[in-house]
């Protein structure tokens, strides 16, 4: 391994694999930032360029740079504007963006670099010490199994009980459910509920959706309800983390690091759930006085998922590398420009071109530090953005979500959707309907009726959920997920009665 | 403020060269002047990589004098394809890109239209489909597969990136009713991507993946998969060892194909110029560059071999589907 290490070095220390680790950086932090384009679009772009260098190992650098820039700017978006491009940094507006309203936005960006810095070094290390022994692990989970984590992954809703909108969180996730069922199905390729409409065929796009429940309404809002939301504005103060905030997020970073990688490591599950799931799991092992802050600006809230997407984008390349399988869309894409390079990715890959191996496993590290020194003295003049009047900001707002939704897809119909869910998102706002677990249950659905609708035809009926005991380990852990925090509520709540309940 | 402004403009201006890039290329062998090419599905997908390969193609060999692309997905094709229809009269100079799902979605009704509804151009690239398994696999051809099949046939699952009634459960299908067995019977689990499929594949969790053959020749050649039956007439060269499925005594082929269309009621004239130009760029050295990169199998089928080879296919996936229950 320390000879592998030396060789993946002296290719990455070269003048040239430098440049591009650099240059694809800056590429993806600056295209992710613009909602609407992720971390997949901006690789299809970039492919042709990679492509033409000729030099597999200075194409994959370029692009794994470009890929975490882009995860790495998805997230400004989501923190500043409350419009996330990606569905990896959903969980990271929850906190994010209420962190930005109060004035804490330099704060927020600084938390979402080091943690995102954190993930994606000790995602890298992982996968290092890791990859060759995970490609097998990552095999023993079958389409049962990824449907008891897209159940764990819906516990995340479970992080709205201590509000007192639990009723409210589990309507809106039905509502995401029910709105993933839309289009062609798992089981028959015949529409469904799209109303004869065409452009329903394929389903609600992610991106419309999601600039619709979150951007769009917060635009809206600027509008209906100034003086509310005019508060905030203004300074940017506390850009600095202190020392006490740093000390109570590091075991977030350690923690989210480790789950955030192994979650990424399987196929199909990825950056997504693993920012779900890193945000539920911290928030259930909250203390209690913690958990009240999760969704109104927790800098522990906002660590997790970042610190988790990151971790889980380095995860994915395990399958990705040691499989030949590509785990995730942007993955696909990548394995599609590494076969046109002429490398095979398989178990062959370590042992045929170690350079290639260990060569991107090294410029992961120096993309991380590159993205960390980068970004750290940026962020005041990125967070200025918000100390724009908030006149200012909402045609801007308007143009970006509406430039989002259409740019993917070319396809007009996407606007009307995006503004018709956009005026019903700021009626659900104004009524006090938390508008995330929609999204959540949106997300998930599809993957969730996918895996079960495999499960249910490969066993010919429920069985697997008892026949196979990691699936029912993984059902009883969401379960916990759920339970717990409503216990924990309820019990409180007598406690607070002056109602005795024995301990 | 003028920060924004000038970053608006950027933005518009890189849109507007996503949209419309193209070389403008000088050459004495020009054929066409100018192509549009109607991509009826979203950037980066198998659509939008064809119409974008034989632009450049077609441009740099200087055969056309430049290409512009646009996407207009919806409706798994539909869209465009309407779009296409109703404004024949100004789109003259359109190039539709389409492939085999044109056939099975409008047996299926996913849209009203069918390819007889358009001027049929050629076409022009293929890729077979292929049978794998794992490598570690005690399947070692089509009749081992049989075999277990008949043994356990609900332990025997086929799986595939397509929906059920799609090319892979199609050509699965195809393959166990030639060899003997109802089709009705196979089990065929569905994933959303070819990668997914392949994990499963490797997990053990589908006995056998139905899937393209340039992917499952990346697959093998990587060491994962065996390659169990290939769905061509002969062999190809890029897996010699790779048995045919006729070989083994399973009498069926299938291609899919992609190819390109353009508005009803084009003048012979300028389909005519289309397809000589596509006729032409085959022995481009700019072509050949294109393909290799892209794993294509060149099947150059112009004019009225494109309708029968449609025909014909239209007639066997139509056959399969009535019996599996899709129509």
């Amino acid at each position: 391994m320390l000879e592998g290490l030396l060789i993946g070095l002296q290719t990455a220390m070269s003048l040239q694999n430098l440049l591009m680790v650099i240059a694809g950086c800056l590429i993806g932090t600056f295209i992710g930032m613009l909602p609407g384009l992720g971390p997949m679009s901006i690789i299809a772009i970039m492919i042709p360029i990679a492509i033409s260098m000729g030099d597999p190992s200075a194409a994959l650098i370029l692009l794994a740079g470009v890929y975490y820039g882009a995860i790495f700017g998805g997230s400004t978006s989501s923190i500043l504007l409350n419009a996330p491009g990606v569905a990896g940094t959903v969980a990271s507006s929850f906190d994010g963006y209420p962190m930005a309203r109060q004035g804490k936005a330099g704060k927020a960006l600084t938390i979402a670099a080091v943690a995102s810095f954190a993930g994606g070094t000790i995602g890298a290390l992982l996968l290092m010490i890791f990859a060759p022994m995970l490609s097998s692990v990552a095999l023993l989970f079958h389409s049962a199994e990824y449907f008891a984590l897209m159940v764990v992954g819906l516990s995340a809703i479970a992080a709205f009980a201590g509000t007192g909108q639990v009723a409210k969180a589990i309507v809106m996730t039905v509502l995401g459910l029910i709105m993933a069922t839309v289009g062609e199905g798992a089981l028959f390729n015949l529409p469904r509920f799209t109303a004869g409409i065409m452009d329903l065929q394929s389903g609600f796009g992610f991106i419309t959706l999601a600039m619709a429940m979150f951007a769009l309404p917060e635009a809206l809002f600027l509008v209906l309800k100034p003086k509310v939301a005019g508060t905030a504005d203004g300074e940017i103060k506390d850009l600095r983390i202190t020392r006490s905030e740093a000390r109570s997020i590091a075991p977030v970073i350690g923690r989210q690091s480790i789950q955030g990688f192994f979650i990424g490591v399987l196929p199909g599950a990825g950056a997504t759930i693993a920012s779900f799931l890193g945000y539920a799991v911290e928030r259930n092992i909250a203390p209690k006085a913690e958990q009240e802050e999760f969704g109104k600006g927790s800098i522990k809230g906002l660590a997790a998922p970042e610190t988790a997407n990151n971790a889980a984008c380095t995860g994915s390349f395990v399958p990705l590398l040691t499989l030949g399988i590509p785990g995730s869309g942007t993955t696909a894409i990548l394995l599609g420009a590494l076969i046109a390079l002429n490398v095979s990715p398989g178990p062959r890959l370590m042992i045929d071109e170690p350079q290639i191996f260990w060569a991107v496993i090294m410029s992961m590290f120096i993309g991380n530090l590159v993205l960390l020194i980068l970004n750290l003295p940026l962020i005041p003049y990125i967070a200025k953005v918000l100390s724009i009047p908030r006149n200012f900001l909402i045609p801007f707002i308007l143009f970006f979500t509406l430039m989002g939704a259409y740019i993917g897809q070319n396809n007009a119909t996407e606007l009307l959707i995006l503004v018709g869910f956009g005026v019903f998102a700021t009626a659900l706002k104004f009524a006090d309907y938390p508008l995330a677990p929609l999204l959540i249950g949106f997300i998930l659905g599809g993957m969730l009726e996918n895996n079960f609708s495999r499960s249910m035809q490969l066993y010919d009926g429920v069985s697997f959920i008892w026949e196979r005991p990691m699936t029912l380990g993984l059902l009883v852990i969401a379960a916990i997920l759920i339970l717990l925090p409503s216990y924990r509520a309820r019990r409180a709540k007598a406690r607070a009665q002056g109602v005795a309940d024995g301990d | 403020m003028t920060n924004f402004k000038m970053g608006r403009r950027a933005l518009i201006a890189a849109v507007a060269a996503f949209g419309f890039a193209g070389p403008v290329a000088a050459g004495g062998h020009q054929v066409v002047d100018s192509i549009h090419f109607l991509i009826p599905g979203g950037a980066g997908g198998g659509w939008d990589g064809t119409a974008r390969g034989t632009g450049e193609a077609l441009t740099k060999s200087g055969l056309v004098g430049s290409a512009s692309y646009e996407n207009m997905s919806g409706g798994g094709g539909g869209k465009a394809i309407g779009y296409l229809i109703e404004n024949a009269d100004s789109n003259e100079g359109t190039l539709m890109v389409n492939s085999t799902p044109i056939v099975i979605r409008s047996l299926t009704g996913v849209f009203p239209q069918s390819f007889r509804d358009l001027t049929l151009v050629a076409g022009t690239i293929g890729d077979y489909a292929a049978m794998v398994v794992g490598k570690d696999s005690p399947i070692n051809n089509m009749s081992d597969l049989i075999a277990a099949y008949d043994a356990d046939p609900s332990a025997t699952a086929i799986g595939g990136g397509s929906v059920p009634g799609g090319m892979d459960h199609l050509v699965a299908a195809m393959a166990m009713e030639a060899a003997g067995k109802d089709a009705l019977d196979v089990k065929y689990i569905p994933y959303d991507a070819g990668g997914k499929a392949m994990a499963a594949l490797l997990s053990g969790e589908i006995a056998a993946l139905s899937t393209g053959l340039s992917e499952a020749i990346d697959l093998a050649n990587a060491g994962e998969v065996k390659i169990i039956g290939i769905t061509a007439d002969a062999r190809v060269p890029a897996a010699a060892d790779a048995m045919t499925m006729k070989e083994q005594g399973i009498d069926m082929t299938f291609v899919n194909w992609r190819g390109f269309f353009g508005a009803p009621g084009l003048s012979a004239e300028k389909t005519a110029a289309y397809q000589e130009a596509i006729a032409k760029m085959y022995d481009t050295p700019e072509w050949e560059e294109v393909r290799a990169r892209n794993g294509w199998v060149n099947i150059h089928n112009p004019g009225d071999d494109f309708k029968a080879f449609l025909e014909d296919q239209e007639k066997v996936i139509g056959d399969l589907m009535k019996k599996l229950g899709f129509l």
